[in-house]
């Protein structure tokens, strides 16, 4: 497999630059589903416990978090407009039979930029705290529902529902039972915890970070306990779905989770493989097998038969390479687990320090690594589906572009994140580190001590 | 009334109300970068920041609920016109992304970059002028259909006068509405200083406005014959167009009642955009989409419209909501702090 087309050919090259693109906006579009939902729970807890230090968490995050999420929306508009532009015969069969969620998609977006505008700037506009944390609520609300709404998309192109093909065209169509198709549970809860769950890393490592570097303040201290609890939460529900996910791909999409699995024969009692290499003649070799575990994630009991690859026509087989996108996830998924487990334990037990040097390098490697699962997550999901863009319908070969210029735009685009990415680092960088937290504190404090007065 | 016209109309609509709040972040963008050459940028910056800072991700969101309710309502459209727009489409993406993303660096990071303030003022002419270009392709000629393919005319969309003419009406468009609303704001928040920069910008780009509108009018009879007789048809709407446009220019060379004069701009653009809007059709595309026939189906279609009524009464209230904070609250517009409204109080 060469990673550049040898020869132009616009499908390879629009299958790239969709990747590409993908792979960018995902990682701000995780923080801009995560992140609100940790600033509400930051701003709450400095209501409830009347503590400014949370108050000033939520308002220190929610700085950062704006950088993002004007990446987040740059990049979401390209996205939006590039389907339409490098895939214009699946947009058409999306418009027919998707694109209620789409539709809806644009309202939950609009309501959460309306109300993220009203956020930022009413933070000392309020007599009370209480109505400016009310305004988080429909940001967290819209950022989350924009998740849904985009999701149910994706989750129709495994399993694609609500119409009828008669001659080429699309009739009956039942755009609430597209919305609904059966890949949607699964997939909606495992997009929208997962974000959360990165997100709670993401802020979880920034506080660590602080620690290692020598800033004791108490501030950090609360900021990586509410973190690490708000992970340990998400990692656990993360798990649950995951095995829910698992059953939904024996049941709907076998092809994915056989290749996912190198699971070839139909078989009962199979086992769950990690790692390994294969041979040509498919054999699996050093690969690290867990008896039964196959056919208890795909149907909940051990001797349970899961349907192997060689069942599906090979030219509708996808790349066996999947196997190590889905290992690398589900490995992150249970190192956050263990991770945020440990951190709380630690912090329980007499006579055990959660800030102990190892941990805190831990929690901060958490960061980077969950955001490598939610990638590993979603190219998973892309070519674990190939070669169908709409699974049963419609080949990726027949969906894309004719258009001769696409690896230009190629060239164009990778530039155009390369130079977004780097500006957003430095940018966030200088707003904290011209802006210690240590900074700011007294005169938090100071404030309310004024407010209070009066 | 059918789908297809609810559908249009709703999508025009939309497209309008993009017209006029991008119009203003874009011109905005070009005055704060020329107002710093001229110095004077500390005169007018303030104003232009404290307007626009709230709410800027709100612009980006009509245009991308324009494109997907066209998909919805007309998925034909994303196959024609998607094939077509690879190139001048992609622009346009990258100059979005690259002025939302440094204005967000330059308000909440990096301050007073030069080089941020020159990007945020050089997209904000160049979007429009790319963006313009998919009304000029709806006139048909630069779309041709080859062998079941759909071919892009770039050299006769590059040579064409009536495409060029769009592009200057789309500029000087920008900068007269962003000049005549600023100046509003300005009134409101009693700046005087800024109010003398942008009423001076105001006047001089209203002539250029008329003048613009005039040429696309000349141009499109040599472009598009059938097209320019609908809106003879409709010339009613564009002499009440320009109607509005003397009252509000009216107000602002009297220098009072700025509200009004926004208004009647907003007016001006609306009878404009809508007789244009309505003599185009029935088609989408000349000639080769119509309304009639790329119609979604009645299910979907449905299904569109009662999330679009469910979606307004979600969004009215919240936008009523963020223009009685920042818009109309007198306090905010004149950046007076809580404890001085006190003390007056």
């Amino acid at each position: 497999m060469h990673l550049l087309p040898l020869v132009y050919d616009p499908v390879s090259y629009s299958r790239i630059l969709t990747a590409l693109t993908l792979g960018f906006h995902i990682i701000f579009a995780t923080i801009g589903v995560g992140v609100p939902v940790m600033i509400a729970l930051a701003e709450w807890m400095g209501i409830r416990r009347n503590d400014p230090h949370y108050l000033l968490l939520a308002r220190r995050w929610a700085r950062g978090f704006v950088i993002t999420v004007a990446i987040g929306v740059v990049t979401g508009t390209a996205i939006g407009l590039q389907l339409s532009l490098l895939w214009p015969s699946f947009m058409k069969v999306a418009g027919e039979a998707i694109a209620l969620p789409l539709f809806m998609e644009t309202f939950a977006f609009f309501f959460e930029a309306i109300f993220l505008g009203i956020y930022l700037y009413t933070w000392d506009r309020f007599k009370k705290q209480i109505h400016h944390f009310l305004f988080i609520i429909p940001v967290v609300i819209g950022s989350s529902a924009s998740a849904i709404f985009i999701t149910m998309v994706n989750a129709f192109m495994n399993t694609p529902r609500g119409f009828r093909l008669e001659q080429g065209q699309i009739v009956d169509v039942q755009p609430l039972l597209a919305m609904l198709n059966p890949a949607t549970p699964t997939k909606v809860s495992h997009v929208l915890i997962t974000a959360y769950l990165t997100s709670a890393f993401i802020l979880a490592a920034i506080a660590a970070y602080s620690i290692l570097r020598g800033h004791n303040h108490e501030y950090h201290r609360k900021a990586l306990k509410l973190t690490m609890v708000a992970a340990l939460i998400f990692a656990l529900s993360t798990a649950a779905i995951g095995d829910l996910s698992g059953k939904y791909l024996a049941k709907y999409q076998p092809a994915k989770l056989a290749a996912a699995e190198w699971h070839f024969d139909t078989s009962g009692e199979a086992p769950l493989v990690l790692g390994g290499i294969l041979t040509e003649n498919h054999e699996i070799k050093y690969g690290l097998k867990l008896p039964y575990l196959l056919s208890i994630l795909a149907h909940g009991t051990p001797e349970a038969e899961v349907q192997g690859l060689y069942e599906i026509p090979e030219d509708e087989r996808p790349s066996l390479f999947i196997h190590y996108l889905f290992d690398g996830m589900a490995i992150i998924g249970v190192y956050l687990l263990l991770i945020s487990m440990l951190f709380l334990i630690s912090s329980k037990v007499r006579g055990w320090n959660p800030y102990n040097r190892k941990l805190l390098w831990a929690i901060v490697a958490g960061a980077p690594l969950s955001m490598l699962a939610i990638e590993f997550g979603w190219i998973f999901a892309e070519v674990g589906r190939q070669p169908w863009v709409l699974v049963g319908y419609m080949k990726t070969a027949h969906a894309a572009t004719t258009s001769e210029h696409v690896d230009i735009m190629l060239w164009l685009f990778l530039a155009l994140y390369a130079v977004l990415g780097y500006t957003c680092i430095n940018v966030l960088r200088k707003l904290f580190v011209n802006n210690p937290v240590e900074a700011e504190i007294p005169a938090i404090i100071r404030k309310r001590g004024n407010q209070h007065e009066l | 009334m059918s789908y297809e016209i609810v559908g249009i109309t709703v999508l025009w609509l939309f497209l309008y109300g993009y017209l006029i709040v991008a119009s203003i972040d874009f011109g905005a963008g070009f005055f704060s970068y020329y107002s710093s050459i001229t110095g004077e940028k500390n005169q007018i910056q303030r104003i232009i920041e404290r307007y626009l800072s709230p709410v800027w991700e709100v612009t980006n969101v009509f245009l991308i609920f324009f494109m997907v309710g066209m998909i919805g309502f007309f998925p034909d459209v994303a196959y024609y016109y998607g094939t077509a727009l690879l190139l001048p489409g992609s622009v346009a993406i990258i100059l979005l992304a690259i002025r939302g993303s440094y204005y967000a660096f330059s308000m909440y990071g990096a301050k007073d970059n030069k080089f941020y303030v020159f990007l945020y003022g050089a997209t904000g002419l160049l979007i429009p002028a790319s963006l313009s270009t998919v009304l000029t392709l709806s006139e048909g000629g630069f779309i041709r259909m080859q062998d079941g393919n759909v071919q892009f005319l770039a050299k006769e969309l590059i040579t064409s006068p009536y495409s060029w003419t769009v592009v200057l009406l789309s500029t000087v468009s920008v900068l007269y509405i962003s000049a005549t609303f600023l100046t509003y704001y300005a009134a409101r928040a009693r700046d005087q200083r800024a109010l003398g920069v942008l009423r001076r910008y105001a006047l001089g780009w209203s002539l250029p406005t008329i003048a613009a509108s005039l040429l696309v009018f000349s141009a499109m009879r040599g472009h598009n014959q059938e097209h320019f007789d609908h809106m003879l048809d409709l010339s009613w709407m564009f002499v009440l167009s320009l109607f509005c446009f003397a009252i509000g220019l009216y107000y602002i060379w009297k220098g009072r009642n700025y509200g009004l004069a926004f208004i009647m701009v907003m007016l001006q653009f609306a009878f404009a955009f809508f007789g244009y809007g309505i003599s185009h059709m029935p088609y989408l595309l000349y000639p080769l989409l119509t309304i009639h026939d790329h119609i979604n189906s009645d299910a979907m279609a449905l299904a569109l419209v009662i999330a679009f009524i469910a979606g307004l009464l979600l969004l009215i209230p919240s936008l009523y909501v963020l223009m009685r904070l920042f818009l109309f609250d007198i306090n905010y517009v004149q950046n007076k702090s809580k404890s001085q409204v006190e003390k007056e109080g």
